[in-house]
């Protein structure tokens, strides 16, 4: 370069640029601490949370080890240690389930450690599941059939137990089948007899004549079903005497002998001659019985079942309701209504019913569904049995109705959020090619949305299941002799209560008798019904990215 | 046939195209309408037609007639108009809350923009394709016979039949006739928009209304439509909206010069891109503006 041009490009030479700083090291983010540290800890609380539930949840009908305790005062404990804390003296106690709440008043025990002699673990112990009074734990030192009272060392006594119970068992199985079916239905025969009676002294009151003829009729039935009730019932003492028959000697901790029927014992569980794959069997068979069996002991013992199947039933009925009002509802606020303040005001309405506290429902439910509704149905369709209600009080479908205005406004929300993501091209080429509104909503606009309504669909199903304030008003019950929908006509009964996972979990944990026992099945009864919204979330995803894939576009090419 | 573009030089007026008449007075002059098309036969007429969005008038004073079995193209710069008027034609518009239309357009001598005109039989002879190609979510044999479904037909032999007619005339039938029952979404975006015309067509309508169809196209795509458009003159009245002016050029029997929601000039195509009446016109079509 000449002189010249280098005294040029200097004076037009730009600034400098910035330095480089070091060799581009790193210097981080400031508030990722922050964001992170927030996720994390709401994800420690739910795992927290899942945590303790599995737990407890899990360990509900794992057989214990039975201990025997030899205190320092001379006495002796059996049971199965629950649980270890620090008392108030500062000194360890530990909690002994003893069982034996007939013999001795409280089945949970706190002990000191310190007073503790001895301990060791009989081989012979054994818990025996009962039908009611909760489990016995101690040794069977006899059997009893008739007037014969045999003497027996525990272990003969463990065997022969075991081979009376199947007789045993079959014996209560035919008993219960007199009753509830052949006594049952003549029951359901007289009582189909006193409410004609009723009926025809209502219709026929005018018309003695007619009123006499039609209640001779009705005696002559009610004679018949009275004889069929003296056979059937001298047919059940009988099998009854013979069950009493049976029994078996138990001996307590303390000396305490006490006579149990065979047929009163449900499981033998030998619970220090166990291993492990045995005390598996064991646990299997009781997490089988959990959900498959009704309860007992006053819920502290036995299954769930009649909850579980009140929740599917109740959730079944409670989506039938709301599908029609909610998608075709929100079909008309989206597709049809001319858009403008009313549909505005509408819609902020619908929303604002999700805000709604679920407990107002639950009073709404039952003012409406069943003392206006329900009153007036039975004043017109069943006089007779007033003032007894039919279908003026709670039941399981004033239940799910009232559910079903409950889960509404989310069916609403998700389906118009669904219907306005189908992008207008789609609809505009539909009314290219001639197709009416209807038509193109049918054909193009639903399919193409389908993925949206049935998640909210679903997730209005999974948040129904759970709720329980408004049930406790309107349906469900502590304890439901019978299920709302069984083998007699009408096989579904709108009328009848209910049992609901969430309200047992509620009736068992807070309002039981015997809180202490009732607390493992507290946390069962809440891990179940974690379990099905669980599935019945995972179940609207799963759909929903099936149906997501088949909509999926190529773009590119 | 190929029509040559006027260079920039003019042969006997002076440069500029704003010295003589001001836009909007020369707009508001009648459309120059070349006497060629009093000669064919009118498919839709056009007239007095205005468009309000709102307060906005997006039409002014449309006065158009469609020749019959040929294709008519619409140029001009964006926002002059043209979409929003061959939207007007099949009444696509009703769908937009705040339209307003005065005027009358008939078809075959009937007036469609009334309100006690079945707003469906009209659509239904009348086939869209719009400027992004929008197949259905279903398989390519649905998409092609949706037509026909809504309009009640049933009979398999009937369907399959003009599926394939349809097919072959958009230039799409070799390439899935192996495949009519997938997903028409796996195609394309040439092979989608030959499908949208396939649908638009198997009804067998009068007029086929073309908003922009090449513009999200690579050039093998758009010549492949431009010559299915050459090939549908004589059965169908086209009406296309183009941005393209080689493209208006070379595919148009005539073509209409619209500006700010008005026609300028209608005639012929040759004689528009070769001898246009009108000066913006010329200025438009030789690059000057637009």
């Amino acid at each position: 370069m000449t002189e010249a041009a280098a005294l040029d490009t200097e004076l037009i030479r730009t600034p400098s640029r910035r330095p480089i700083a070091g060799d581009f090291k790193p210097r981080g983010e400031s508030f990722i601490f922050l964001t992170g540290g927030a996720l994390a800890l709401a994800i420690l609380m739910i795992s927290a949370l899942i945590a303790i539930v599995l737990w407890q949840g899990l360990a509900t009908f794992w057989p214990k080890r039975i201990d025997r305790l030899h205190m320092k005062d001379g006495s002796v404990m059996l049971g199965t240690i629950e649980q270890r804390e620090l008392g108030p003296g500062g000194s360890p106690r530990i909690q002994v389930h003893v069982g034996n709440r007939d013999v001795f008043g409280a089945e949970f025990r706190w002990i000191d450690e310190s007073d503790i002699e001895k301990r060791d673990r009989p081989k012979d112990a054994v818990l025996l599941e009962r039908r009611d009074w909760g489990p016995a734990i101690g040794f069977v030192t006899g059997i009893r059939t008739g007037d014969d009272a045999r003497a027996l060392e525990p272990a003969e006594g463990i065997e022969a137990l075991a081979k009376a119970l199947p007789p045993a068992e079959r014996r209560l199985e035919e008993i219960e089948r007199i009753d509830k079916s052949v006594i049952g239905e003549i029951n359901r025969g007289m009582e189909e007899a006193r409410l004609e009676r009723l009926g025809a002294r209502y219709e026929h009151r005018a018309d003695p004549k007619a009123l006499a003829a039609e209640i001779a009729e009705i005696e002559r039935r009610e004679g018949d079903l009275g004889r069929r009730y003296d056979e059937a019932f001298a047919v059940l003492q009988a099998e009854r005497t013979e069950d009493e028959r049976h029994a078996l000697i138990f001996e307590t901790a303390g000396g305490l002998t006490k006579e149990i029927l065979v047929s009163d014992v449900v499981r033998v569980v030998p619970s220090n001659d166990l291993g492990t794959i045995e005390r598996l069997l064991v646990y299997g068979s009781r997490v089988v019985e959990f959900v498959t069996d009704d309860p007992r002991s006053s819920n502290t013992e036995g299954g769930v079942f009649p909850a579980i199947f009140g929740t599917v039933l109740m959730t079944l009925l409670m989506t039938i309701a709301v599908v029609p009002f909610g998608v075709i509802g929100a079909l008309y606020l989206r597709e049809y209504a001319k858009q403008g303040a009313l549909v505005s005001v509408v819609r902020i309405a619908v929303n604002n019913l999700a805000g709604v506290p679920s407990i107002v429902f639950g009073v709404f439910g039952l003012g409406f569904f069943c003392y206006a509704v329900g009153g007036t149905i039975d004043q017109i369709f069943f006089p007779e049995r007033l003032p007894s209600p039919t279908l003026g009080g709670g039941g399981i479908l004033w239940a799910s109705l009232t559910l079903a205005l409950l889960t509404v406004p989310v069916v609403v929300v998700a389906t118009e959020e669904a219907l306005a993501a189908v992008p207008n091209s789609l609809r505009e080429a539909s009314y290219g090619c001639g197709a009416s509104r209807f038509q193109t909503i049918r054909r193009i606009v639903i399919p193409r949305a389908m993925p949206g309504i049935l998640t909210g669909v679903i997730l209005a199903m999974a948040r129904g299941a759970g709720e329980v304030a408004p049930l406790m008003l309107t349906g469900a019950v502590h304890y439901a002799p019978t299920l709302p929908m069984d083998g007699t006509f009408p096989f579904l009964h709108p009328e009848r209560r209910f049992m609901h996972l969430g309200y047992h979990i509620f009736a068992v944990g807070l309002q039981s008798p015997n809180a202490e026992a009732a607390r493992p099945m507290v946390f069962s009864t809440t891990l179940l019904l974690l379990l099905v919204v669980l599935v019945l979330n995972i179940a609207a995803i799963v759909i929903r990215n099936r149906l997501r894939r088949k909509f999926r576009s190529s773009t590119f090419g | 046939m190929p029509v040559e573009l006027r260079d920039a030089a003019p042969v006997h007026r002076a440069a500029g195209w704003n010295d003589e008449r001001t836009p909007a007075e020369e707009g508001r002059a009648s459309p120059v309408v070349h006497p060629e098309i009093h000669r064919e036969e009118t498919c839709i007429h056009v007239e007095k037609f205005c468009l309000h969005y709102g307060t906005t008038q997006a039409l002014h004073d449309i006065d158009l007639r469609i020749p019959r079995n040929k294709v008519t193209a619409l140029i001009g710069p964006s926002g002059c108009g043209k979409s929003t008027l061959l939207r007007s034609l099949n009444r696509l518009n009703d769908l937009v809350d705040s339209v307003r239309t005065s005027g009358a357009i008939s078809l075959d001598g009937r007036n469609i923009t009334g309100p006690d005109v079945d707003v469906i039989e009209l659509r239904k002879r009348m086939g869209m394709v719009f400027q992004k190609s929008n197949p259905f979510p279903k398989s390519i044999f649905e998409n092609v016979v949706y037509g026909l479904r809504i309009d009640g037909e049933r009979r398999k032999p009937a369907l399959e039949e003009a599926c394939e007619r349809s097919l072959r005339q958009s230039a799409l039938w070799d390439e899935v006739k192996d495949r009519l029952r997938e997903s028409a979404l796996s195609l394309s975006g040439g092979q989608q928009q030959r499908l949208c015309i396939a649908r638009a067509i198997a009804t067998d309508p009068e007029v086929l209304l073309m908003d922009e169809p090449c513009s999200a196209l690579d050039p093998i795509a758009t010549s492949k439509i431009e010559d299915l458009i050459v090939g549908l003159r004589g059965r169908y009245s086209v009406v296309i909206v183009t941005h393209n002016m080689q493209q208006a050029a070379r595919i148009s029997d005539y073509t209409a010069f619209m500006y700010l929601g008005r026609i300028i000039e209608f005639g012929p195509t040759e004689t528009i891109f070769r001898k246009p009446l009108s000066r913006q016109t010329e200025a438009y079509v030789t690059g000057r503006f637009g």
